[in-house]
């Protein structure tokens, strides 16, 4: 029924498949629930480790099912590529009716398979970074309840669905950012992002409101090209518009970035998963979703969202280029490719923000973890003024990163190119304007990462490290001893981390001699044989194999990720056919030949190199004076959080304080007067309630005597 | 001299208010019952004369009715006086306001 | 000249016989009093040529319930003078008569208000036909199952219903639930009563003594 309605533009009706995977859909966000729910009953009887590997298969039995759906759909004619199930009706009310249903279509399928696929790795990942924390099962607790509203977001077949995983993720993000919640700040950014979510959701409700009011449905299965017929293009642009608003504050773009640079204050694998790689994409997956209305809302909507986007891309990268805070430059990087995204969907170039989605998800989910392992192996230091030349002493690490390094600058043959490349190709066929926006900020980002690399692995290292580095011999160990070099060094570094995390005073020598005592059982002759070395583990080192196996599999997919949509020839679309029943007509037509491709290919390798050269030029050799380049202005993010900290902190508070009279005055006191209205009535009705009966039988004659005369007075006037 | 309709009118509504100042003075319950069941006597009385005096057999059927819910009435009333009076066996209606507001 | 004699005679026992329920202090005074109306109005119906209705009347009223009634006080060990005093309700008295003059003006004004009919009432042409043939019971038992079959069925239910509502009340029910926060056991071993609970609120301490006498004479 409502797979035809879909369907709807295929030419011939074909006949509805149905298979035993249709019942199995909400299995997918079923699992991290009941992972979820295991932790909140057990988590701290199952403690360390156990907590977190039972949240990481339950993320990995919500990938498997994604498999088991996906090949299911590939298996389908291309017309029949989608499921919907309806498990029960939620909201009856009335004409309004909502139901717990799902829908597995290629867009909700692509999406939760890179979101299970690395939120299983963040998880495993996980396990080893947040090694000895006191609330290590309420971490995993909080991340499987992410990530099934994450999939009840992406699989919600209505917006009502979609809304409340919405919110889900919204508040499982917002106890991530302040999950070391003992240190204010922390706590502060945790409400910074709450509340400045906020003003995205009234801008998602109002919208949901109105697309109720207009359509009569919130289905994502009704609300086709078709159903756009016959309703005022300025109904639809308005509801265009909220919805992005509520996209502009999940996904962080201007003006409503500034909660998610300070989100970098929870733990690195939360920054990686829900900061990073899925759910600051919601908004992107929302306007996706919703292309029949941007479609057929006026112009200047689709144009708004590309230049918002373009715009918040080139203002983040310039505000990239002056941090020092290893994860606030990959922030400030994260604003800026989720502004690449927008720009894709303002052009039209759907199949392309979906593209950069998943690449972005894998190589940014990557640097993440990378620059988490890198915070880990230097004892929680983050800035990268104190880094440098760590390439010695963590190798998988550094060979990661740079993957992920290359991904993001946009250098051929790894995946980051491929994407952008292929939305600044639609950006170029919409507005040259926009290409040129998109491709300084293309610029900036190979600046600004090159910057990063340089300064944290390369170089001559900026920290105080006892003994020489030949001491160390990391490089040309073999691969058992690197294990072994992990298993000990990781105990070791972790335990100097939980000891001296807070006070910031990391006493590594005291620190080391007890985690050389008290190293994993299953690691001990490792530890026992590699004693020496580590004498002094004030130094960095390499993570356990825990954290970095998500950083090698994430590298893989980071380079050949570019493989989903290669631009060669028709064929090799893959990504493009597999989302062309979601998207179908909506997704914007090239307007000029393969060679203008070409060309704007090389234009763009050619400013990533510049980029990366110029940042050679100038962190590598120091033929330029960074503090010319690291304006303060940028540095502060051109005093726009301060900006708006300043008219909420003046004209604003006045607003406030003035709401806050009328709420505590009038509609407190309309309340209170109702309340008191009727308990006054009732306490004086209550004294005609003698409980007498024979009171009650003397009112009863009055009344007939009344009525009585009623009658005789009416007949005699 | 002949009876009228209204005599039997008249003699009906003194009954009635003779039940309706017996129902607000009396405090035993078995004594209040019966003052409704006077009233109820006093409207039979007037159906029956309306009956005849408009020439309407509709006006003893009402009384035939009237007859059976009063009959249900006494049967029900009477269970729940005995169900009172056997915790208090002398409770008089006064006694009985626990519903007092 | 008959019917006069008939009216008056039987307006007289009505009136005595109604006057006789609510001043009688014993109720079984009261009970006889009330058969004494009720055979009054039988008498009246009679005049009025309602037959059937005045042998209902006499069956059902006189017969069934007014016996029912005695049951009860019987059963209850009621059968005592009752003080006639104005009790806790010190105005209901005056009231009491002031609403008994006032539903008796109230109605007399109607009655006397000459041809205007106060409610708007009209006859339905449902005529009384005389004769032997077409008796007034037949005519009743023909409305009855004509026009007013439904609420005929209905009565049916309700007495059902009554019936089963009035066995449910009644029975003794094995280990009765006691309020114990309204349980006196003192007052309850006053009057010599075992297991018999004391019902929610127990009236003041002054007027205990009065009901523990009445009911030593009430006898068990």
């Amino acid at each position: 029924m409502s797979l035809t309605s879909l369907l709807a533009f295929t030419e011939a009706p074909a006949e509805i498949v149905t298979s035993p995977v249709d019942d199995l859909v909400f299995l997918i966000p079923l699992f991290p629930l009941l992972g979820f729910v295991a932790l909140l009953i057990g988590g701290r009887k199952l403690g360390e480790p156990m907590a977190g590997w039972l949240a990481t298969a339950a993320c990995g039995g919500a990938f498997a099912m994604t498999l088991v759906v996906f090949a299911e759909l590939v298996s389908r004619d291309y017309t029949q590529r989608s499921i919907n199930q309806t498990l029960f009706e939620w909201v009856p009310a009335g004409e309004f009716s909502v139901d717990i249903g799902f829908l597995a279509d290629p867009l909700s399928i692509a999406m939760a398979l890179f979101i299970t696929g690395v939120g299983t790795l963040i998880h495993l990942y996980s396990i080893g970074y947040m090694h000895g924390d006191v609330n290590f099962s309420k971490f995993f607790l909080y991340l499987n309840l992410f990530v099934a509203a994450m999939l009840l977001l992406i699989l919600g077949d209505n917006l009502l669905l979609t809304f409340l995983g919405w919110e889900g993720v919204g508040a499982c993000s917002y106890f991530l950012i302040s999950f070391w919640f003992t240190k204010d700040a922390n706590a502060t950014a945790g409400k910074k992002a709450f509340v400045t979510n906020r003003i995205g959701d009234w801008g998602f409700m109002v919208g949901i409101f109105a697309t109720f009011f207009t359509f009569g449905t919130i289905n994502y299965v009704d609300l086709t090209d078709g159903a756009m017929e016959g309703v005022a293009q300025s109904t639809i642009t308005a509801i265009s518009v909220l919805f992005f608003i509520g996209a502009i504050g999940k996904s962080a773009q201007l003006p409503l970035y500034v909660w998610l640079p300070d989100a970098m204050a929870g733990p690195t694998p939360v920054s990686a998963l829900i900061h990073a790689a899925t759910m600051v994409t919601s908004g992107v997956y929302l306007m996706t979703r919703l292309n029949p209305f941007l479609a057929a809302s006026a112009d200047w909507v689709p144009s708004m969202i590309a230049w918002v986007g373009v715009g918040t891309a080139l203002f983040a990268a310039t505000i990239a280029v002056a941090q020092n805070d290893i994860k606030k430059v990959l922030a400030y990087s994260t604003v800026s490719q989720l502004g690449y995204m927008f720009l894709a969907v303002g052009v039209g170039a759907y199949t392309g923000a979906i593209f950069h989605m998943i690449t972005h998800a894998f190589f940014k989910a990557l640097l993440f973890l990378g620059s988490g392992s890198v915070i880990h192996g230097m004892h929680d230091e983050q800035d990268m003024r104190k880094m440098g030349g760590l390439k010695k002493f963590m190798p998988i690490t550094a060979a990661t990163f740079i993957v992920g390094w290359l991904a993001i600058a946009g250098v051929p043959p790894f995946s980051g190119f491929w994407s952008k490349d292929e939305i600044l190709v639609f950006a170029w066929n919409e507005n040259p304007g926009l290409y040129v926006v998109g491709l300084i900020t293309a610029l900036l980002t190979a600046f600004y990462m090159s910057r990063q690399v340089f300064m944290t692995f390369f170089g001559e290292p900026r920290f105080a490290h006892s003994g020489s580095e030949a001491a160390h011999g990391v490089e040309g160990h073999g691969e058992a001893g690197e294990m072994a070099e992990v298993g000990a060094g990781g105990a070791a570094g972790e335990l100097a981390e939980s000891s001296a995390g807070g006070a910031g005073t990391a006493l590594a020598t005291t620190s080391a001699a007890v985690a050389t005592m008290d190293a994993d059982p299953g690691d001990g002759d490792h530890a026992d044989h590699h004693g020496d070395d580590h004498a002094h583990a004030g130094d960095p080192h390499e993570s356990p194999w825990t954290m970095f196996v998500p950083l090698i599999v994430l590298s893989i997919a980071a380079i050949v990720a570019g493989g989903l949509n290669l631009p060669f020839t028709k064929d090799l679309h893959f990504l493009e056919h597999w989302l062309e029943p979601v998207i179908h007509e909506n997704e914007a037509k090239l307007g000029f030949k393969g060679g203008t491709k070409w060309v704007l290919a090389l234009i763009a390798i050619a400013a990533g190199a510049i980029g990366m050269m110029a940042a050679a030029a100038v962190y590598l050799k120091g033929r330029v004076d960074p503090a010319k380049i690291e304006l303060p202005v940028l540095a502060k993010g051109w005093g726009l959080d301060a900006a708006f900290s300043s008219f909420m902190g003046g004209p604003g508070r006045w607003l406030f304080a003035f709401l806050a009279w009328f709420d505590a005055n009038v509609i407190d006191g309309i309340v209170n007067g109702t309340a008191a209205l009727t308990s006054g009535g009732g306490s004086l009705l209550r004294r005609f309630q003698t409980g007498y009966l024979r009171n009650y039988a003397f009112g009863l004659s009055i009344g007939a005597i009344a009525t009585v005369a009623y009658f005789i007075s009416r007949t005699a006037l | 001299m002949e009876i009228t309709a209204n005599w039997y009118l008249i003699l009906s509504a003194v009954l009635f208010s003779i039940g309706v100042v017996g129902l607000l003075i009396r405090r035993n319950p078995l004594v209040m019952f019966m003052c409704v069941e006077l009233m109820l006597n006093a409207v039979n009385l007037s159906f029956v004369t309306f009956s005849n005096a408009l020439n309407d057999v509709g006006g003893q059927v009402a009384v035939f009715f009237v007859l059976v819910v009063a009959a249900a009435e006494v049967v029900v009333g009477l269970a729940v006086i005995v169900a009172i009076m056997r915790r208090r066996p002398t409770a008089t209606a006064d006694d009985l306001s626990v519903l007092a507001g | 000249m008959v019917d006069i004699i008939v009216f008056v005679v039987s307006a007289a026992i009505i009136l005595t016989g109604a006057i006789g329920v609510i001043a009688a202090r014993n109720p079984v005074h009261s009970a006889l009093m009330l058969v004494m109306t009720l055979f009054g109005v039988a008498v009246q119906f009679v005049a009025q040529e309602a037959h059937f209705l005045a042998a209902v009347q006499v069956i059902v009223y006189a017969g069934a319930i007014v016996i029912l009634f005695l049951f009860v006080i019987m059963l209850l060990g009621v059968d005592k003078a009752e003080e006639l005093d104005v009790g806790r309700l010190t105005a209901q008295r005056p009231m009491a008569f002031l609403a008994g003059a006032g539903v008796l003006a109230s109605v007399l004004v109607s009655l006397l208000a000459g041809d205007e009919s106060i409610t708007g009432a009209r006859e339905v042409g449902r005529a009384i036909i005389g004769g032997e043939d077409e008796a007034d019971f037949r005519q009743i038992g023909r409305l009855l199952f004509t026009d007013y079959v439904l609420a005929f069925e209905l009565t049916a239910i309700l007495l059902t219903i009554a019936v089963v509502g009035a066995v449910m009340l009644a029975r003794r029910v094995r280990g009765e639930a006691v309020d114990a926060d309204t349980y006196l056991p003192e007052q309850a071993r006053r009057r010599r009563i075992r297991e018999t609970p004391v019902l929610l609120r127990t009236p003041v301490v002054e007027t205990s003594d009065d009901m523990a006498e009445a009911n030593s004479g009430g006898g068990e």
